[in-house]
């Protein structure tokens, strides 16, 4: 209890997997099923993106893996602890940066982190530098002294990344670390990311529904839908599979599923057409090659079309062939500003 | 020993952000005085009620507003921990390993310390516009007991309703409902021999009746001893049901999470 580094030494054959979670299951009441059969592992000192919209399950899952809840089915490993048997422990290995702030407003940024030191048993010098010292790292030593409320968003959120860390955890949780950030912010926030897996070795588990902070953090990022895990791999595998270039095509008008489908069918080289209101997607080997039929048979059966890209696979096209409408589509009923 | 750290680092986080709004150290010093000066005006006239025991209707009153201070504190006590429920201050703390019970009992602490340095000022100023305390030190040291107690029972049923219902607005209603009742069924402000029947009746389970007997009882010139520890002690298991209370309204939160 004293000790906090001593909580962080894993047992040896336990070392490769720092999250293992299997079955999860949790409904909340009325009848929101917020996790069905989500499971996924992490290995020790990598960075793991859960990537989906809002509602997918991402922030019930990291609930659960940090002992603020409990699921109804399945069990989860943190840092080799059982997260239902042992919750304190459990706690003792991690540190939670969470979607909503947390932070005391009505402190100052350097009382924020003593107290959450405090809360881990640190004391007296040994406190006082480690705050200094993140207060340092995360930009903040100047503002350490002032209340918190008068922080911006960017400062506010680099002050909670400090708080998580106060007590050197094994394991990092951020919840949307970036969402509502200025882009300068999210910036700075994405390299001290980066820098945390590799200096500290420290293992993060991050949820995000930007498509570009899981490819470019993550070594390997698991696609959440309706509660589970629909794919999952490195962004690389994830396009690798594809095989190919993306046609995205504008219509005109939206059209439902019928002459666009017969129309494209006769044309050489094109798979996994999905066709979305006015927007139409398929892939080819060679998507160059491939658009002027594309277009033309667009064309003959009498379709108006009023844009034509071909791109190589991002994670955007992962996310379409897995989940079936594509990501900002799926993200249109949220609330969030990407 | 934990435990007592962790609450102890609480009670200092509440302490801090409370002596950092300086409108709310204004009021609550403000507000005791206004009591002690407006009731012991208004009601004086009550010592010459016949069956009124004592001639000082001030020397009768002054453990009472004590009393009542503390319970009204103590009420309110649990509003800020709704705060820290929407900001995510609260789930933060969850996913530390501080001690549950520290949660309850920082709050609870801080609550205490704030009601004897209110109890201090209104005593001081009773004893300044010439109010007696026959009982001496100790005396004036049981009644403030009494009042951290009854602070401390209705705070952890103030921090249990507020981590039930979750909305200030109702905290507040449902507070107001309970206290104002209880402040009248009492010997707050009049001697139980002089009150109807019903609430002589009533009064016997009221927790703040409780307290301001034993308090009055313990600067009273002639101490029945027995009377404060009945009281006292009831009042100290009241105050546990109440913590107790608390801690339920802990896991009701957390399972709704």
């Amino acid at each position: 209890m004293n000790n906090v580094l001593e909580q962080n030494t894993v047992p040896e054959e336990e070392s490769m997997q720092a999250i293992e979670a299997h079955g999860l299951e949790k409904t909340y009441p009325g009848d929101v099923r917020a996790l069905d059969g989500m499971s996924f592992s992490v290995e020790a000192g990598t960075i793991f993106a859960l990537l989906g919209r809002n509602g997918a399950g991402k922030s019930t899952t990291v609930k659960i893996l940090t002992t603020l809840s409990r699921p109804d089915a399945g069990d989860a490993h943190v840092a080799g602890i059982d997260v239902l048997d042992d919750p304190d422990a459990v706690r003792h290995a991690i540190g939670v940066v969470a979607q909503r702030s947390g932070v005391d407003r009505d402190a100052t940024g350097r009382e924020n982190l003593t107290l959450q030191g405090q809360l881990y048993g640190l004391r007296g010098r040994r406190l006082r530098k480690r705050a200094a010292e993140l207060l340092e790292r995360f930009g903040l030593a100047e503002a350490g002294g002032r209340i918190a409320r008068g922080y911006s968003g960017g400062m506010q959120r680099r002050l909670e990344v400090a708080m998580g860390l106060v007590h050197r955890p094994e394991v990092l949780f951020l919840d949307e670390p970036t969402t509502g950030l200025d882009p300068e912010a999210r910036k700075f926030m994405w390299e001290e990311i980066a820098r945390l897996a590799g200096d500290e070795h420290l293992t993060i588990l991050l949820t995000t529904h930007y498509l570009e902070e899981a490819e470019r953090l993550a070594g390997q990022v698991a696609i959440v839908d309706r509660g589970r895990i629909v794919v999952e791999g490195t962004p690389e595998s994830l396009k690798g599979e594809l095989r190919g270039d993306a046609i995205h095509v504008g219509l005109g008008e939206p059209e439902a599923n019928g002459r666009v489908q017969a129309a494209l069918e006769r044309v050489a080289g094109i798979r996994e057409l999905v066709l979305d209101g006015q927007s139409l997607r398929a892939r080819a080997e060679n998507g160059a090659a491939a658009i002027p039929s594309v277009l033309g048979a667009l064309e003959a059966a009498g379709v108006r079309v009023t844009a034509a890209t071909v791109s190589r696979p991002s994670l955007d096209d992962v996310y379409l062939r897995y989940v079936g409408r594509t990501f900002d589509q799926a993200d249109d009923d949220t609330k969030e500003v990407s | 020993m934990t435990l007592l750290r962790h609450s102890w680092s609480m009670s200092l986080r509440d302490l801090r952000n409370l002596v950092r709004q300086p409108w709310w150290i204004a009021i609550s010093l403000a507000q005791p005085l206004v009591y002690l000066l407006l009731y012991s005006a208004l009601f004086k006239n009550v010592a010459e009620i016949p069956g009124f025991e004592g001639d000082s209707y001030l020397d009768f009153v002054v453990p009472g507003i004590v009393v009542m201070s503390a319970m009204f504190a103590g009420g309110w006590g649990g509003m800020g921990v709704i705060n820290d429920l929407e900001r995510g201050v609260l789930d933060r703390f969850l996913v530390t390993p501080v001690r549950r019970g520290a949660l309850i009992a920082g709050r609870l602490m801080q609550g205490a310390i704030v009601t004897v340095i209110q109890s201090l000022i209104l005593i001081g100023l009773a004893w300044a516009i010439g109010a007696d305390f026959p009982g001496g030190v100790l005396g004036v040291l049981v009644l403030i007991a009494t009042a951290v107690m009854l602070t401390t029972a209705f705070g952890g049923l103030s921090l249990g309703l507020a981590l039930v219902m979750r909305k200030e607005e109702s905290v507040i209603g449902a507070v107001q409902l309970l206290l104002l009742p209880l402040m009248f069924l009492s010997t707050v402000f009049m001697q139980r021999a002089l009150m109807p029947g019903w609430i002589q009746d009533a009064s016997r389970f009221n927790p703040a009746d409780w307290a301001v007997r034993a308090g009055r009882e313990a600067v009273a010139a002639n101490v029945e001893w027995s009377v404060v520890m009945t009281y006292g002690g009831s009042l100290a298991l009241f105050a546990l049901a109440s913590a107790w209370l608390a801690t339920r309204g802990f896991r009701a939160y957390q399972r709704s999470v």
